[in-house]
């Protein structure tokens, strides 16, 4: 193995967190800082070529190559686990910006109460009350300790959109259900398109608060706080599973990388596969991985930093044996506890003039918290929390649109008839979609295949992980408010989308908001990392994504990726630099 | 090496379109009977004319518009299967192989290229049988694997860039009203609201100015 010179900090991943925490060591500190990536690198020219729905949806050819590494799935503990042997239900990224390049650029902030969401749970309905096998946590930090750490996301991001809760105040047009914001978003909403105007207008009529979906795609020409400007959307449509071909829709490669390839003491290194994390006594030492060449390298380092997607965060702690895994039969331990996705539904809806739907951008849209979090929960439903409900524009591609046809109108999916109705209805059907938070229990979790291997021959993570009828009543109640708002619409509504169904499917896709298994919370005992991602047990690591949620929430999780990883990044810097070792 | 294998097809039900498609294959144009030579990459000339028919009848030409025949979708099939696709190169193929639940997905070794070669075995000699004994055959086999990728790829090839080899003369977007891609919908996104906006489509590659490859001409 080839031993190089040992550096200040390695980073596994060169997406959103990988990215932003060279950036804020590279910048503000002189620490030689260096990046690994697996994938390649890419420029915006790739993005203009790259506006082809069958390469890069159909094909996902932004995705990690399942061919390689990926992962394993059984609904419970007696069952063998299968591979995922094609794309389906959640999408990992790869290349430099990871999944921040693919995204849609939905920018939610959490609630400020999913932070202390088993306290929550516990004061409001008595644990004698909750599900026994509940496994929800206090994440060890609050809305308003992450809250500057969100809004130099925003400012980073440029983020558009409309608050609804400044400062305390309640601000009309923006969502009145938020945790107080310290400023107003950075750029106003996108203007509203026809379907996303019919559906404010509809949920305004039924005594909803609609609001401007916080957008990753500019509005207008911005220039963030680090002196980088980036152009306007233009709303091609090409957004979702697609790199920006403008820079407009905030990526890693167009907000962080500008600046980091400045840095004399920044490197980034493509085409590098980590496979372990190095150790000794307590203390990280370094990473290997495999370089392009195919050849073994030995990273030494002061800090390590893990910044890869939620399920290769884990993997790479598994393969490493650092921490102790999860037993869901004990429950001791707690690498790999507390894995979840998120609970997702959609209704199909049908209108009667043309919504052009090819022009949009992942985040143009409006949605619906007054069923998010505690809010707004019908008791009829019995469920303890809820989730968003939204519509977009999202930019509809021609192939994955077509055939969707109001339910009784033709019979087959093939031939003159069904080919007419779906000529049709392509360009005026739609879909209402909710995301609803999803609760961790005891029995879903993550740990290492005995059976597949990846192509090094490591094993392959394995995700245990079903629903339980608390994720299908939270499907089924947003799914009646859509059918509701869809009314109001004037449209007709088709069958819903039940993706939360009698078992936990790999096959369709849901979001790739897969979180959990290397959590950080209040105490080692409960959790992998501590309230700063700092790992409890080997101080110089640091483990930062969806990895550390204790639980999921609604909407999509990147923001507060990025509000933990800038909180980490000035506990390592201003704190854990000066005095290298266990923050208390 | 296998023999170079032709798919013949009447200039005229082409309207010359494929010939833009097909800009960069060497095409033989034999003008007297005006029939296009297209090579083939995988199929044979009898697989082709097979596949040809019975996607015919899943997007038929009708009075709607033009049907699959004319995109040149099985262009588009043969180029999937001959690339990384067609041989499962970005699928996890390790072993071991077994059958499981639906909620896991397609465990089935078989690539695309061994669907389509043991599936059009089923279709023996479909070409040849009128119409409502082709939709009979077809529905017999409705639920086989074979079918619904060939159903999937029938709408990939209506539908794609012309870049890969289907869409022919962007037909398949005339016929729905998409444009394209366009580089920007700047000022037409929220005017309007209700009418249709509709344009000639572009292709990417009118839209870049240059020739865009599609990941199926990527080498092993």
């Amino acid at each position: 193995m080839q031993r190089l010179k040992p550096v200040d900090v390695v980073i596994a991943g060169g997406g959103w967190v990988g990215l932003a925490m060279a950036k804020e060591l590279a910048g503000r500190t002189s620490l030689s800082v260096v990046v690994l990536e697996r994938g390649p690198a890419r420029r915006l020219k790739d993005y203009a070529a790259g506006m082809d729905e069958v390469d890069y949806t159909l094909r996902y050819r932004l995705m990690q190559n399942l061919a390689e590494e990926t992962t394993t799935h059984r609904h419970s503990t007696g069952q063998s686990a299968m591979p995922i042997r094609q794309y389906g239900s959640f999408n990992p990224g790869t290349g430099v910006g990871g999944s921040g390049e693919h995204w849609g650029g939905l920018a939610y902030r959490y609630l400020p109460d999913q932070f202390r969401l088993a306290t929550v749970l516990r004061e409001k309905h008595g644990r004698a009350n909750l599900p026994e096998n509940l496994a929800v946590q206090d994440w060890g930090v609050t809305y308003d300790e992450l809250e500057p750490y969100y809004w130099r996301a925003e400012q980073m991001m440029g983020i558009g959109g409309k608050a609804g809760n400044l400062r305390g105040q309640i601000v009309e047009g923006g969502n009145p259900f938020e945790g107080p914001r310290s400023h107003e978003f950075p750029n106003p909403p996108h203007p509203q398109t026809y379907l996303v105007s019919l559906f404010a207008k509809a949920a305004k009529e039924l005594g909803y608060h609609p609001f401007p979906t916080p957008a990753a795609t500019l509005s207008q020409t911005y220039t963030n706080p680090d002196g980088i400007t980036r152009s306007g959307c233009a709303y091609c449509g090409y957004c979702l599973r697609y790199g920006c071909m403008i820079g407009a829709k905030a990526q890693p490669t167009n907000t962080l990388l500008p600046l980091l390839v400045k840095r004399k003491n920044f490197t980034l290194r493509t085409g590098c596969s980590v496979r372990r994390v190095s150790h000794r006594d307590g203390k990280a030492s370094g990473v290997t991985y495999v370089n392009e060449a195919g050849a073994e390298v030995e990273q030494p380092a002061r800090v390590v930093i893990l910044a890869s997607w939620t399920l290769n965060n884990n993997r790479l702690l598994m393969l490493s044996r650092i921490g102790e895994p999860y037993d869901p039969s004990t429950g001791k331990g707690t690498l790999g506890c507390n894995l979840t996705h998120q609970v997702s539904a959609a209704t199909p809806i049908f209108l009667d003039r043309p919504l052009n739907g090819f022009m949009g951008a992942g985040g143009l849209g409006v949605t619906l918290a007054d069923f998010d979090g505690d809010f707004g929960l019908d008791p009829a439903f019995g469920i303890l929390r809820g989730g968003h409900i939204r519509i977009a524009s999202g930019g509809e591609a021609p192939i994955a649109s077509f055939g969707r046809i109001p339910p009784g109108e033709t019979d087959g999916s093939w031939g003159s008839a069904w080919k007419k109705a779906a000529i049709k209805w392509w360009d005026r059907s739609a879909s209402i979609t909710s995301e609803a938070e999803h609760l961790a229990y005891r029995q879903n979790y993550i740990d290492l295949d005995p059976t597949y291997t990846d192509n090094f021959g490591d094993p392959l993570a394995r995700l245990t992980l079903d629903w339980t009828d608390h994720e299908r009543r939270q499907a089924e109640m947003t799914i009646k408010v859509q059918g509701m708002v869809a009314k109001a619409m004037g449209a007709k509504a088709g069958n819903p989308a039940r993706r939360v169904g009698a078992h936990y499917s790999t096959v369709e896709y849901q979001s790739s908001h897969v979180s959990g298994g290397a959590i950080a919370g209040a105490s080692p005992e409960t959790s992998v990392l501590n309230p700063w991602m700092q790992h409890w047990r080997m101080p110089n690591l640091w483990v930062i994504g969806a990895s550390a949620f204790p639980q999921n929430s609604s909407g999509n999780p990147t923001m507060t990726i990025m509000a933990m990883a800038y909180r980490a990044a000035d506990a390592l810097v201003d704190r854990y630099l000066k005095h290298p070792g266990a923050l208390a | 090496m296998r023999r170079r294998e032709f798919l013949e097809l009447p200039a005229k039900s082409l309207g010359g379109l494929l010939l833009y498609t097909l800009a960069r294959e060497p095409i033989r144009l034999q003008a007297q009977d005006g029939t296009v030579r297209v090579p083939l990459r995988f199929f044979t000339a009898a697989e082709a004319r097979m596949v040809t028919a019975a996607c015919e009848r899943i997007f038929p030409a009708d009075d709607s518009g033009p049907g699959s025949t004319e995109a040149g979708v099985v262009i588009y099939i043969d180029r999937q299967l001959a690339g990384p696709y067609g041989r499962d190169k970005y699928r996890y193929t390790k072993g071991p192989w077994v059958e499981s639940i639906p909620e896991h997905g397609n465990q089935s070794k078989a690539t695309p290229r061994e669907i389509y070669r043991d599936g059009i075995r089923l279709l023996e000699d479909f070409a040849a049988l009128p119409a409502a004994q082709q939709d009979a055959k077809l529905r017999a086999i409705e639920k086989t694997p074979f079918f619904q990728l060939l159903r999937r790829h029938t709408l990939e090839g209506m539908f794609s860039d012309p870049l890969h080899g289907g869409n022919a003369g962007m037909i398949g977007w005339q016929l729905i009203g998409y444009p394209g891609p366009r580089m920007s919908y700047r000022e037409e996104i929220g005017k309007n609201p209700g009418e249709a906006w509709r344009r000639k489509p572009v292709s990417l590659a009118d839209s870049l100015g240059h020739p865009v490859t599609g990941w199926e001409e990527e080498k092993d």
